[in-house]
């Protein structure tokens, strides 16, 4: 394995989608803003979906399979983004503050 | 060679073509660490919108290398058009006057744990890929744009249908959600 190889090596993409993935959950449970958490939570999406591309450009029977799943993660991360970002709205009208420590009428 | 599932074992040196493809490689996965690096620890929601968007320039770059340009359009389109300027918008929408929020969480353990959780899950998955013998099939179909709409509109019709009522179900969600409240 040599450094300007590594682009043909499987080990190399999912390491980075592991890295994605450390760095998604760190922003998840570190961030004080619903926003924040959501940049974050797209993080981890984008590492599943490389991991899944990996897959399948090195050891699936059919290439199109894995594209065609990643698609499916973009159109569900889409949807996820938009109702995210329209409750951030709704919380912000209601609250003045997008402050996770802020929302806690439920809290005893 | 089991536990390492390289395609070539070159040794290309910087100066040929598959050097210089290296080195761009490398170029990317800087991209995505540093994105990532800035989505995460930014203090400002602004800059971590930026980084966000760097970090999905770098992963379609990553899609190309893995030889489907057709999936790293659709994720400078998605991602980088859509979904990063729909953050924008949140942040230009429902930020205080001030713009950051200074201070941490009021439990003062949970940066140092989330780090400890991320770092902890980072060293796990890359013990878990590099150790494992991944089994590797032999190719069947191509990956050209001709076989993939023939798949997604063949055996993956039924999920192609599904995925479509979701969306339409999340655009009348997030203006049900978006409009509630204004008079």
């Amino acid at each position: 394995m040599h450094l300007l190889n590594l682009y043909n090596c499987l080990n190399t993409y999912l390491v980075v989608g592991a890295l994605l993935f450390g760095f998604g959950i760190y922003g998840l449970v570190s961030r004080r803003t619903i926003i924040g958490m959501l940049i974050s939570s797209e993080l981890v999406l984008a590492a599943a979906s490389v991991n899944f591309m990996a897959f399948n450009r090195f050891t699936a029977p059919d290439p199109a399979v894995g594209q065609i799943f990643t698609l499916f993660i973009m159109a569900i991360a889409a949807a996820e983004a938009a109702i995210a970002v329209s409750i951030v709205i709704a919380v912000y009208r209601n609250y003045k503050s997008i402050d996770t420590e802020d929302i806690v009428d439920l809290h005893g | 060679m089991q536990e390492f599932i390289c395609q070539t074992s070159a040794n290309p040196s910087l100066f040929s073509a598959e050097g210089f493809v290296g080195l761009i490689f490398l170029v990317t996965i800087g991209l995505i660490v540093a994105g990532a690096l800035v989505a995460t620890c930014a203090r400002r929601l602004v800059r971590s919108v930026a980084g966000l968007a760097l970090c999905f320039t770098g992963v379609a770059g990553m899609y190309y290398f893995l030889l489907a340009p057709f999936v790293a359009m659709m994720q400078m389109l998605i991602y980088v058009g859509a979904v990063a300027i729909l953050i924008a918008f949140a942040i230009m929408m429902a930020t205080p006057e001030e713009g950051d929020l200074p201070g941490r969480r009021i439990s003062a353990l949970a940066g140092p744990l989330g780090f400890a959780t991320g770092a902890l899950l980072f060293a796990a998955l890359t013990v878990l890929a590099i150790r494992t013998p991944w089994q590797v099939f032999p190719r069947e179909g191509s990956a050209d744009m001709k076989h993939i709409g023939t798949v997604l509109l063949t055996s993956h019709s039924m999920v192609f249908e599904l995925i479509s009522i979701v969306l339409l179900i999340a655009i009348i969600g997030a203006l049900v959600l978006a409009r509630r409240g204004r008079n």
